[in-house]
């Protein structure tokens, strides 16, 4: 693997060089954990260690769930009681799993907002940022999914109004629809066929959070400056770096640490504050909840899915040039994905030179108020489709686009940025006085 | 290599080519099965008829059968509401196409095309919002008749539709759908 210049794992001893020899497995743990990561990361570099706990947290506690859980339409909904009253320690395991995937979305928000103030997604690193726009996806499917097991009322109709987001594509929508659902509408078919997705997925995203660690370590972490690591040996870049191991696990563990005793607040004292009363309801195909609302995570996009209505004339020009094609109802579904395309696409529309917008005066405004606008996305995406309420998430969805497609590519033209650090080092010691690194070698005082 | 300056086809290509289109083709026969699993299965396409029993249903209520996995609306309307339904001019439908699976495909949007008896006492639509599925309200939107008499409202993404159940207000694009249906006798329909 190519990337910082520094020590590698030397076998020693007779039984190591007999197992290196034949697989270099500690030698590939040994690389993966030392590496050299830039010593000025701050906070915002501890969510990559509390996805991974997530990810493993929502594998265990699902697994056991499995074991007493029936994905059937007449006994799912009484499996989840009986989980929540018979099984030993079945109420606190559903609720870690309930409120993990809760969890893993708030880190996940942390950690993309933290490549896109950073410029992370930036070259070299922009199949890292794919690959995590593909995690990304991918999780928003699994939580989906997940959220139908249970059988409720909101399990039940917010499949049905996400899957007639596929019964929206002209032409061939319906049979698309038919063939998700397994029949007219949902049932058991569909049932079934969400939880044996629902298990799957999450193996996926493992084997791509591989990918995506492969990815960063071949081009060294992003840092709060930007700059890179020098690599032009591997005394000048001990200088800018510490290894992982145990400068940053330590730190992440301790963030972590932080984490989960809100986290267990959470779960312990009001475990169903971010769900829905309605999913204590058992499903009824014949009477729709007065007001169906997605799990907190999805409320921006589906704000950016109802704010696009046959009134908006976007919408009646786009339906006009197509023909017809692009209704008012496709066109929500267009916008709700393109809203994460446009995310994805990043690394090819910020033209800004400069990587972190620490040293980007005007973006910095910008940036805040993209974050800001997320929130007020998805308060709006909780309200009512009535009064002022689709006015304000037209303008929130209208920024969104605003913001990927046209203010990141005019900003690298016309901000100035301001001067960057030549090293890393110069930044940690303007940071942290001279004392840190006198002779450029990790001393008593850790990175943060 | 002397085969780089073969530019005609050889047996080698020949052999590459075809191994590769076998491939594929044994790809795709492969992986059909089990996309096709997912589609219906056989006793899912089974229940596609079904009678209901309307004697019960007095003027002026609704009932709510469930077919194919969906609700039907059986309404028995009240006088009010079909004159407001037939007084409606057509020009205001944002859906211009009645959407009756008895009639032909662009059969216009009058409620004589909708109901099911010639009175217009009758209506038998899905009730399915034509935006994302859910299922509207009755006696409930900005349609209705008589203090809130007929109509409907989807509290999604708020969808009005009127006294014989096309949209007049919100995201939704089509008219409420009407299945086959048909009276077999004085108090029964036919459904499918």
């Amino acid at each position: 693997m190519s990337g910082i210049p520094h020590d590698h794992y030397e076998p020693s001893t007779g039984g190591e060089k007999w197992l290196h020899k034949r697989l270099p497995i500690v030698g590939l743990m040994y690389d993966t954990l030392m590496i050299p990561t830039p010593k000025n990361l701050n906070w915002m570099w501890i969510w990559g260690i509390v996805l991974a706990f997530c990810l493993a947290l929502q594998i265990i506690t699902g697994i056991v769930l499995v074991m007493h859980y029936t994905p059937h339409v007449d006994l799912a909904f009484a499996s989840i009681e009986h989980i929540m009253r018979n099984v030993n320690g079945g109420a606190m395991l559903r609720y870690l799993h309930m409120n993990g995937a809760s969890l893993f979305f708030v880190a996940v928000y942390a950690h993309i907002f933290r490549g896109l103030y950073y410029g992370s997604y930036k070259a070299p690193r922009e199949i890292t940022w794919i690959i995590g726009m593909l995690i990304y996806l991918l999780m928003m499917g699994t939580a989906f999914m997940g959220y139908v097991l249970p059988w409720g009322q909101m399990s039940f109709w917010g499949a049905t109004v996400i899957t007639g987001l596929f019964g929206a594509i002209p032409f061939v929508g319906e049979s698309i629809q038919t063939w998700l659902l397994g029949g007219p509408a949902v049932d058991n078919a569909t049932l079934n066929r969400f939880f044996s997705l629902h298990y799957l997925l999450p193996f996926v995203i493992a084997g791509l959070v591989i990918v995506h660690i492969w990815a960063f370590h071949t081009t060294g972490n992003n840092n709060p400056t930007g700059v890179e690591v020098r690599r032009t040996s591997k005394a000048d870049a001990e200088k800018d770096t510490l290894p992982f191991w145990p400068y940053f696990v330590i730190k992440d563990l301790f963030a972590l640490a932080v984490i989960l005793v809100v986290f267990f607040a959470v779960v312990g004292f009001m475990p169903n504050y971010l769900g829905h009363p309605d999913n204590y309801i058992e499903a009824n195909p014949l009477v729709t909840p007065a007001h169906i609302v997605p799990e907190w995570y999805f409320l921006p996009f589906y704000a950016i899915l109802r704010a696009f209505d046959g009134d908006v004339w976007v919408v009646i020009a786009a339906s006009f040039l197509t023909g017809g094609i692009v209704d008012a109802k496709f066109f929500g579904v267009l916008a709700m994905f393109g809203s994460i395309a446009v995310m994805a696409l990043v690394p090819w529309l910020d033209t800004s030179s400069v990587r972190s917008g620490r040293y980007r005066p005007m973006f910095k405004w910008w940036f805040w108020l993209f974050v800001v606008n997320f929130f007020v996305l998805m308060w709006v995406g909780a309200m009512p489709a009535e009064g002022i309420y689709p006015y304000i998430a037209l303008i929130g969805s209208t920024y969104w686009f605003a913001y990927f497609l046209v203010i990141l590519p005019l900003l690298g033209v016309l901000e100035k940025p301001l001067p960057q650090p030549d090293t890393i080092e110069d930044d940690f010691k303007a940071h942290y006085g001279k004392s840190s690194s006198t002779e450029g070698a990790p001393s008593a005082t850790p990175a943060e | 290599m002397s085969n780089a300056e073969h530019h005609e086809g050889t047996r080698r290509d020949f052999l590459y080519y075809a191994t590769a289109g076998a491939g594929a083709v044994a790809t795709g026969a492969a992986v059909w099965p089990l996309v096709n699993q997912m589609n219906p299965s056989a006793d899912v396409l089974a229940l596609s008829s079904i009678r209901v029993d309307v004697s019960g249903v007095s003027e002026g209520s609704q009932i709510t059968v469930k077919w194919l996995g969906k609700p039907v609306f059986i309404r028995r309307r009240t006088e009010a509401e079909v004159q407001e339904a037939r007084s409606v001019d057509l020009s205001d439908l944002p859906d211009p196409i009645a959407r009756n699976a008895n009639l032909d495909g662009q059969a216009e949007a009058t409620d004589e095309n909708r109901a099911l008896d010639d009175t217009g006492e009758w209506l038998v639509q899905m009730g399915v919002c034509t935006h994302l599925g859910c299922v509207p309200l009755g006696n409930a939107g900005d349609y209705t008749v008589e203090g809130g008499v007929g109509g409907w409202f989807c509290p999604c993404h708020g969808s009005h539709y009127d006294t014989s159940g096309r949209i007049r207000r919100g995201p939704a694009p089509e008219n409420l759908p009407v299945p086959p249906a048909e009276f077999v006798d004085e108090t029964t329909i036919l459904l499918g």
